[in-house]
């Protein structure tokens, strides 16, 4: 008898300090119902209204403007920009992670806060740095005029716009992740006389091949949609240098709705592709690394 | 003894001066050509002003906004579990992944007087589209991963066992977020304050289909800039572009301040 009334008194005290540890259920409730309100306006009926407005004439004027010759060149260059870019960045973002991760060198913070830099730039003067070093007004310019360079306004233009816009994200993803896990498992792989390659190769890449995807993934992402710094540098003619967000612009400004949602549409995929993907890399390796893109 | 330091450092130093420092050198050594008088007389010409305030203006009520709407969601998607809730916190980056002109022709049809919302405030007299509110509706979309993301991973990290001591010693729940959470986020909110201002000044692919764009009324900055070089007013172009630079680096500067306040205050660095 004893017992059940100590047994009664601790429960209440148990349930008397939780229910001071969290909220309400009415308050609760009432959060709940707030962020998920905040969360449709804003992110869930976006969304919904690209798709609703692509389809609003029916799936035949969908598929007609997705098959039109100029919205197919513009899937075309949006694709090849991004199978440059990406791979470059990966590159660099490899190199530089290692350089960082596995020596010790003088003016290695302010380098870790150069490669953030373009994070910090605005899109559109991305793009006007470029302009301005290759552009007629430039030293460059004329020169590259005399010898039949086209970089402004042609391929090599968007590419390098895009590489600038896109310059961190592979980087900064592998860098916390390669200094996290050290030297150890390399030093262990070269005493047993591998090479250097093959330590990369067979050590250091899986290691940190999901933060790689993570990375790959995000800017995948931002290449493939990247519209300020690139419509700077790109000057717009149809079917030669209109990358997908491009053309939606000019379809939009052509009051062509359903072919400029219709063109958005894809792009929407892709984001929901990404974040799908995202968060399955996740769940594999806990490295979400907050916000900051 | 690892390899490789003199390739990896030798080709991330060269590939980050071609592709990033020597263009943004570019851009400072042609606003520096300008001389002095000439630079001040184009960036400080009162469309630039104007333009600078209203991007300005409408960055900042978006990051507040983005606050005071991001604390609850990063609080609710992080303490409670209720269905839908790992969909959502998953389409909290979504604004990092949807093209910022697909995001701005999808608000301006959104907020369009004939729109889903548009057509539920036009008869209260409220127009969204085409009006600077419309930049901040754009805005909000791009800064919100930044204030939710920066809190989420702080709020996971409460410990819990000061709240319970708080209750213990006698304190409400009220006081105990006012008193006891609140401080401890607070780090985490001016930097996810600041990240989410600092984006929203340089936006451009997503406001400017909202925007109206209006000289004097919703114009935004690197709007400006577009129209400069589509002028081929070079000299005006750089000397906007020089200005929000130095904008920009001034926040990321105001950024790294508030993470080491925090880490040295806090422990933690967001």
């Amino acid at each position: 008898m004893a017992a059940e009334v100590a047994s009664v008194e601790r429960a209440a005290a148990i349930a008397r300090v939780r229910a001071a540890t969290t909220e309400s259920r009415g308050g609760r409730l009432a959060l709940i119902a707030v962020a998920v309100a905040f969360l449709a306006l804003f992110l869930l009926l976006p969304l919904a209204a690209v798709f609703t407005e692509a389809l609003r004439q029916g799936l035949g004027a969908y598929l007609a403007a997705l098959a039109e010759p100029d919205a197919l060149a513009a899937i075309r260059l949006t694709l090849i920009v991004a199978a440059i870019a990406v791979p470059l960045n990966l590159l660099f973002g490899l190199a530089a992670a290692w350089a960082i991760a596995k020596f010790e060198f003088p003016g290695k913070a302010l380098l870790t806060t150069l490669i953030d830099l373009p994070f910090s730039v605005s899109p559109v003067i991305s793009g006007l740095i470029y302009v301005l070093l290759f552009g007629a007004g430039s030293a460059l310019g004329p020169w590259l005029q005399r010898h039949g360079v086209e970089i402004l306004f042609a391929t090599p233009g968007i590419v390098l716009a895009t590489l600038f816009v896109t310059f961190p994200f592979v980087a900064r993803e592998l860098i916390p992740l390669m200094q996290e896990q050290g030297t150890t498992d390399e030093e262990a792989a070269l005493s047993l006389g591998a090479s250097g390659w093959q330590t990369f190769l067979r050590v250091t890449l899986p290691n940190v091949k999901w933060g790689l995807l993570y990375g790959v993934l995000l800017c995948n992402a931002r290449a493939m949609g990247e519209f300020g710094a690139v419509s700077v540098v790109s000057g717009h003619i149809r079917g030669l240098t209109d990358t997908m967000p491009l053309h939606v612009e000019i379809l939009y400004n052509e009051y062509n709705f359903v072919a400029a949602f219709a063109v958005a549409s894809l792009l929407a995929l892709l984001a929901l592709l990404t974040l799908v993907l995202k968060a399955l890399l996740e769940l594999r390796f806990d490295g979400r690394s907050g916000a900051g893109h | 003894m690892i390899p490789g330091f003199g390739m990896t450092l030798g080709f991330a130093l060269t590939y980050l001066a071609l592709i990033v420092l020597i263009p943004l050198a570019g851009l400072l050594w042609r606003s520096a050509a300008l001389g002095w008088s000439d630079f001040w007389r184009l960036a400080f010409d009162p469309r630039t002003l104007h333009a600078l305030e209203v991007s300005f203006g409408a960055a900042l009520l978006a990051a507040c906004i983005n606050v005071l709407f991001g604390v609850p969601v990063a609080w609710v998607l992080t303490r409670y579990r209720f269905p839908g809730r790992r969909v959502l916190d998953a389409m909290v980056d979504l604004p990092f992944a949807l093209p910022t002109a697909v995001a701005g022709i999808s608000l301006a049809a959104l907020y369009a007087p004939n729109g889903w919302i548009g057509s539920l405030l036009a008869p209260l007299g409220i127009k969204v589209a085409f009006t600077p509110l419309g930049i901040v509706v754009a805005l909000i979309f791009i800064g919100l991963p930044f204030v939710v993301r920066t809190l989420q991973p702080v709020v996971a990290e409460i410990d819990r066992e000061i709240e319970e001591a708080a209750a213990t010693l006698g304190a409400s729940r009220r006081q105990t977020l006012a008193r006891v959470i609140l401080p401890s986020l607070t780090p985490a909110i001016l930097t996810g304050f600041a990240l989410a201002l600092a984006r929203a000044v340089g936006e451009y692919g997503s406001v400017i289909f909202i925007a109206g764009n209006i000289p004097f009324v919703s114009e935004i900055a690197p709007l400006l800039i577009v129209i400069r070089l589509e002028e081929f007013n070079y000299a005006g172009a750089t000397a906007v572009a020089a200005i929000m630079l130095a904008i920009s680096f001034a926040m990321l500067l105001a950024i790294n301040l508030i993470q080491a306040w925090s880490r040295r205050r806090f422990g933690h660095g967001s």
